[in-house]
């Protein structure tokens, strides 16, 4: 992994050319998501079926969106491998089911209003201790090994082994049950098809963020500030910025956002083990790389299409689940071996 | 001879393993384009560099305002060395060779990215703006245009005018010129011929002769890691045979 492929420095255009440049947005990536969706319709057969599968693939896209926007803005930013990311999403599961534990009495009766004020503080509790353990986190294992790709990698992952121990200790190596509310089983039939009420809940929570993040990206000082650093942090240190402090937030924003995922990510299994961190590792990783390291919008198409595949692919051949995110990680980089949103001029 | 505002002593810099500045004394007075030039690999940019804090000196001494920048903290002081961003907000803007742009970001956002307490574009001084705009009129038409759409040209342009989005005490540009078509090269010289005469410090490196004899008060001229000449950039435009001596026949020849 420290051997990136290396993005071709923007060299100079010939300055003769006057031609007014075409600011056009790239579509080709939302193409190659809907290609995905439509050239699975024929092939699960029943139009409900289908409909059912690709509401469950977008959902976890959204899932797997959360939990990994943090990790591919601190690449961007500051060129970190974060191994230890999925962490955050371990404990954002376990305070989950600390959380409905505590608020059982909310959840037992069927309606809704209890239950969603139990699943938002659910969601609340493990943003805000993901966020606590990420500065924790960024201030022991990452700062000392700034810059050192190899070293980052080993200890990220070092730190993330020892987060999942003190996990046991603290909930136990056993597995925990992360029943969901009564009010949030069952489906809700949309023609003939069948559409889980939970993942309804992941997919608004997951719009809520999107919306968040693009505004705050693409709204806000701080947002330009990230934008900026993700191509060239040191020209954004040359115009007087302290990087270092803006990193912090975004990995402490980061691992609340992994510690969010989390919290949805168990509720979608129902079942939280102390190795679940590890299992979305991969998964995080692929996103990323699919999407292009750093851009948030490559994570976003990156999740949903990683997300649908799984799905689609864990309905017509369950065997291939896990190669065919890797498989379509492969294709996308012979595509486009930067990714599919790359980040110019780093 | 007015004052100085920047100025360095005995400055050494390793890049790894390489030393690449063997002690470089330079002073830069204030209210004057300086012009700092040199064969390629003479550490023209590495100079640039280590003023502005991306790397830092291994010796010797960097004061801008009589204020210690660079160099080994002296036994007994206080505080380390400003990093870059410190020494950015004591005034100091950067044209880096690359221009530093940010492609994917668009021109009026580039430009409010330098003024560091503008939250949006609305909070830019617009007169600063309009001034800048009769400068590098491709800014105002290319407004909202992703930077990594424009020119070469008018890429360096942005950087430029990036660097003055505020009134700032040194401005630190290294080869504009690079590149740039002769044409292009003309509207560069006039705009920095407009910032010189608001008397803008510059430090300037360049490797185009011409452009240096346009804008130039005063000149060091480095080689293998030391300032080896300094003097008033109008004598050396006159003195032929030194410039043979210093810069060699490829840089003469431009004029």
């Amino acid at each position: 992994m420290s051997d990136l492929p290396a993005v071709p420095p923007a060299g100079l255009a010939p300055a003769a050319a006057e031609a007014l440049p075409q600011s056009r947005f790239d579509f080709l990536p939302l193409l190659l998501l809907a290609a995905i969706a439509l050239i699975a319709w024929p092939m699960v057969g029943s139009s409900s079926t289908w409909l059912t599968l690709t509401f469950a693939g977008l959902a976890m896209g959204m899932i797997v969106f959360i939990a990994a926007s943090g990790l591919t803005l601190v690449f961007g930013l500051m060129d970190v491998l974060n191994f230890g990311h999925s962490l955050f999403i371990a404990l954002g599961a376990y305070i989950a089911t600390s959380v409905f534990a505590a608020t059982l009495g909310w959840t037992s009766v069927a309606s809704l209003a209890p239950t969603l004020a139990a699943v938002g503080l659910a969601m609340l509790a493990a943003m805000l201790l993901g966020g606590v353990f990420g500065l924790g986190f960024e201030r022991i294992i990452v700062r000392p090994v700034y810059g050192q790709h190899l070293k980052q990698i080993l200890v990220t992952i070092g730190g993330a082994i020892v987060g999942e121990e003190l996990i046991k200790v603290v909930w136990g190596p056993a597995q925990i049950p992360l029943p969901l509310p009564e009010a949030l089983r069952g489906s809700i039939l949309i023609g003939d098809a069948a559409v889980e009420k939970f993942r309804l809940v992941a997919v608004v929570v997951g719009l809520v963020v999107l919306a968040a993040l693009l505004w705050m990206l693409n709204r806000t000082k701080i947002g330009l500030l990230i934008r900026a650093g993700v191509q060239d942090r040191e020209m954004v240190e040359s115009l007087g910025y302290r990087i270092r402090r803006l990193f912090v937030g975004v990995f402490a924003a980061g691992s609340a956002l992994a510690g969010l995922g989390g919290a949805l990510w168990g509720m979608n299994q129902q079942i939280v083990i102390p190795q679940i961190g590890g299992q979305v590792n991969v998964l995080l990783f692929i996103v990323i790389i699919i999407g292009g390291l750093g851009s948030t919008l490559g994570c976003l198409v990156g999740a949903l299409v990683v997300g649908l595949l799984t799905n689609y692919v864990g309905f017509l051949a369950p065997k291939l689940t896990m190669f065919s995110s890797i498989g379509l990680m492969v294709a996308v980089l012979i595509w486009r071996p930067q990714g599919l949103y790359p980040v110019t001029s780093r | 001879m007015s004052e100085v505002l920047l100025s360095l002593s005995g400055v050494h810099t390793h890049i790894g393993a390489y030393h690449i500045l063997h002690g470089v004394d330079l002073e830069v007075p204030a209210g004057q384009v300086t012009m700092l030039l040199g064969r390629n690999g003479a550490g023209k940019t590495t100079t640039l560099r280590t003023i502005m804090g991306l790397w830092s000196a291994s010796a010797g001494r960097l004061t801008f305002d009589g204020r210690r920048i660079g160099g080994p903290a002296e036994p007994g002081a206080k505080a380390d060395s400003p990093r870059t961003p410190e020494i950015a907000r004591l005034g100091i803007a950067y044209v880096p060779e690359n221009m530093g742009i940010f492609a994917d970001l668009t021109v009026r956002e580039n430009m409010l990215l330098a003024a560091r307490d503008a939250r949006n574009a609305a909070e830019l001084d617009t007169t600063r703006l309009e001034w800048l705009f009769s400068l590098f009129p491709a800014l105002r038409k290319f407004w909202l245009y992703p930077a990594g759409k424009l020119s070469g040209g008018q890429k360096q342009m942005l950087a430029i005018a990036r660097a003055m989005v505020e009134p700032r005490r040194l401005l630190l540009i290294d080869e504009p010129s690079k590149g740039l078509a002769p044409a292009i090269v003309q509207n560069l010289i006039s705009a920095l011929r407009e910032l010189k005469s608001t008397a803008t410090t510059v430090l300037l490196v360049e490797q185009n002769f011409a452009v240096a004899k346009a804008l130039g008060d005063r000149v060091a001229v480095m080689d293998d890691g030391r300032v080896v000449h300094r003097g008033d950039m109008a004598s050396l435009a006159e003195d032929e045979g030194l410039q043979h001596k210093l810069l060699g026949l490829s840089l003469a020849t431009h004029h």
